[in-house]
């Protein structure tokens, strides 16, 4: 089955606003692009190819015709399509994309996914927590030192101390910076070996 | 899915024109001719059986190891609709902001050769040819006067040219708000996070051995150390190129380093690469080119008054004289935003046929581009290995610290990761300096273009360079760039000008810190 281009016409973006007023600070986010096939004959829509231009999220909407007496209906096709991961940022700002009608047995008009599959958030997942009972009685250890450390009111850099055969520590003393719930404000670094 | 199907078959088929015309191909083919005399390859089972024997001989590791350094040099596939330029710098106003910089550097190089009355190139006469024969291995004892020659720019240009980029699409405003960047760099390129970075360089986390301070002195080897160098002579044994990008991202070993680098290169020296060389030896015995004055001039300026790489003063010319020569070079400028300056034969402007490149190889030496080869020379003393080396790590990660394009380890990307990771975990110190005119990125921009070549001493470099290599980033040196701005940190507050920043010892003396200094800070980093 071979492929070609269909000839369309398309307009010029169109901004959505809430009322008249036009000011420099209230941009609108939403521009609406229309795209009309001066054709009459029927198609079947296999691709949409476009390069994007700082565009964040791409909704696609197409009226249909299905029969001469029902008035048309407009048909949501896609929504939200994400082209820009951070918009604030470059990625995906002036990429070429291709949307792609998925295979649908039934229906001879072009049936999109309304919902289709989001773009890929990065995963920042941490995978497997460690045991609470082991970190507290490791946390419970490093106090220990800490406390021994605060009473002997050293500001010497301590290299690496050894505490026991399974722990290694390194840090970096800042006695000033002791509280009394002295923990977190030590730059421990433990090191299980 | 159906999409991932196609991207892959893309991929595979590009990867296989790609090796169909590589010398591996060749010799796989030989290879298969050659194993139809052995009497387990039997006709009924031809396909199996030879496949079997390419495992047994070590040539299917060859073939992955090849397959491996395409995936990793090259990009993936783009869209089919984008053109050629795309795949060079998808963002318009970047490719614009390059293509006048290149417009800039040859101006320069023209009006260069036109006050000195020296032509771009010109063929030696026989006399000289033979008379640089007979000098090639000590072209170092050469004192031509090179008082005339300048360098036709210096990394502080390059970064005045980037200061200046600009989104046309991004609105800035000319008063400061909040959309305003603090750093220099105004471009809204997308950083890793220290999120991100911890995910990234997990290898480097401070709970796994690293090589470079957890083989000092006072740790016991066999905590870390022995371990480690036996797995690497077990990599090497097995010359896998990936399992060695992965082993180096601990460091390597210095007795291993030179191997692994090659196999994570995939370079191994054959008849045909020796004989490669040889071919560009002669062509720079044959021809002189304005070039050349570039790179004698920069070699004396910077590798030669260096303590560590004056004594491979003569190995530099060697390379870099061959480099400019080498037209295999042109193939990367498919995916550098940068393009080869090209030049018409008299009379035959605008004539494609006509077009040549110049220099052949189509890069322009600038200040401080001998020290990307000075440290190989650490590693490697046959000069055409050293070469092949050399312009492999070129193609592959050089390029883009000094040309301007988006991609995350370009170098318009690692002066805003600097920039954002000082100003996120060291405020302060960023405030105050920027306060005194010292934006630290004026301070580390050097430091980072030159991928800290002259600046760390050698054994601490090669150990940088080692995990460049491993995660095939140049991330890591915005992030060694703020870790030694954080680990000099409290000296830096008392400084009151940029003079000051720089010429205080803390800072010029890079050389005295070790990475195990700087990574204990940087470690911090991990913590916050």
């Amino acid at each position: 089955m071979s492929r070609v281009l269909v000839p369309c016409h398309v307009k010029g973006s169109v901004a959505l606003q809430v009322g008249d007023v036009r000011t420099s600070q209230g941009r609108p986010g939403v521009l609406v692009i229309d795209v009309t096939f001066p054709s009459v004959a029927p198609f079947e829509l296999q691709e949409i190819t476009f390069k994007n231009y700082y565009t964040a999220f791409l909704s696609i909407r197409v009226r249909q015709y299905t029969s001469a007496h029902t008035p048309a209906k407009w048909v949501t096709c896609l929504r939200d399509y994400c082209l820009m991961p951070d918009p604030h940022s470059e990625e995906g700002a002036q990429e070429y994309v291709s949307l792609f009608k998925y295979q649908s047995p039934s229906v001879t008009f072009p049936k999109w996914l309304s919902h289709p599959v989001p773009c890929e958030q990065p995963a920042l997942l941490r995978e497997g927590l460690p045991d609470p009972s082991r970190v507290s009685s490791e946390v419970q250890q490093m106090w220990a030192l800490t406390e021994m450390i605060r009473a002997s009111h050293t500001s010497a850099r301590i290299g690496r101390f050894d505490v026991s055969n399974r722990f290694l520590l390194l840090g970096l003393l800042c006695p000033e910076q002791i509280r009394p719930d002295g923990l977190l404000y030590f730059r421990w670094m433990a090191v299980m070996t | 899915m159906l999409q991932e199907e196609s991207d892959l078959s893309l991929i595979i088929a590009q990867i296989v024109q790609k090796l169909k015309g590589s010398n591996l191909y060749s010799q796989l083919e030989r290879q298969a001719w050659a194993s139809l005399q052995r009497p387990e390859i039997k006709l009924e089972s031809l396909k199996e059986d030879i496949k079997e024997f390419f495992k047994i001989s070590g040539w299917e590791k060859k073939l992955q190891n090849a397959v491996y350094s395409e995936l990793s040099v090259f990009p993936l596939p783009s869209h089919p609709a984008a053109p050629p330029e795309h795949l060079k710098e998808p963002l318009v106003y970047m490719r614009k902001a390059q293509g006048s910089w290149e417009k800039r550097i040859l101006k320069s190089l023209n009006s260069m050769c036109t006050e000195l009355s020296i032509p771009l190139a010109r063929k030696r006469p026989v006399g000289e040819q033979k008379e640089l024969l007979n000098k090639w291995n000590e072209m170092g004892t050469d004192e031509p006067d090179l008082s005339l020659f300048r360098p036709v720019y210096a990394p502080k240009d390059f970064l005045e040219v980037l200061i200046n980029l600009r989104n046309p699409n991004y609105e800035n405003g000319d008063s400061l708000s909040f959309r305003t960047h603090l750093g220099l760099i105004q471009v809204p390129l997308k950083v890793k996070d220290i999120p991100e970075l911890k995910e990234c360089f997990v290898e480097l986390g401070l709970n796994i051995g690293q090589l470079g301070i957890d083989d000092s002195t006072q740790v016991p080897p066999e905590l870390f150390e022995n371990e480690h160098v036996r797995i690497g002579q077990k990599v090497l044994a097995q010359q896998d190129s990936a399992a060695a990008q992965q082993y180096i991202r601990q460091g390597s070993p210095t007795a291993l380093r030179a191997e692994l680098w090659a196999l994570i290169l995939n370079i191994s020296s054959q008849p045909e690469d020796v004989l490669y060389y040889e071919q560009l030896k002669t062509n720079v015995i044959q021809h002189d080119l304005l070039v050349d004055s570039l790179i004698y001039k920069d070699v004396k300026l910077t590798a030669s008054n260096d303590d560590y790489y004056f004594v491979f003063e003569d190995y530099l010319y060697q390379v870099l004289l061959c480099f400019s020569r080498d037209t295999s070079v042109l193939s990367h400028f498919a995916f550098n935003s940068a393009s080869p300056p090209k030049s018409y034969i008299r009379g035959k402007l605008g004539l494609e046929e006509y077009a040549v490149f110049y220099p052949p190889n189509g890069v322009i030496p600038f200040h401080g581009f001998s020290m990307y080869v000075a440290p190989l020379c650490f590693l490697y003393h046959e000069p055409s290995k050293l070469y092949q080396i050399f312009r492999e790590m070129y193609v592959r990660f050089f390029f883009r610290l000094h040309s301007i394009s988006s991609h995350p380890s370009g170098i318009v990307s690692l002066c805003l990761l600097f920039e954002t990771l000082l100003q996120t975990y060291l405020p302060q110190l960023f405030y105050h300096l920027r306060e005194i005119g010292a934006q630290p990125l004026r301070i580390s921009f050097k430091w980072m273009v030159r991928a800290f070549s002259g600046y760390l001493a050698t054994d601490q470099l090669l150990l940088l360079w080692d995990r460049i290599l491993g995660y095939n980033s140049l991330e890591i040196l915005a992030v060694l760039a703020a870790a030694v701005f954080a680990f000099r940190a409290v000296n830096l507050m008392e400084v009151t000008s940029l003079a000051a920043a720089e010429k205080k010892n803390h800072l010029r003396e890079l050389k005295s810190m070790s990475l195990d200094d700087i990574v204990k800070i940087h470690g911090l980093f991990w913590l916050f």
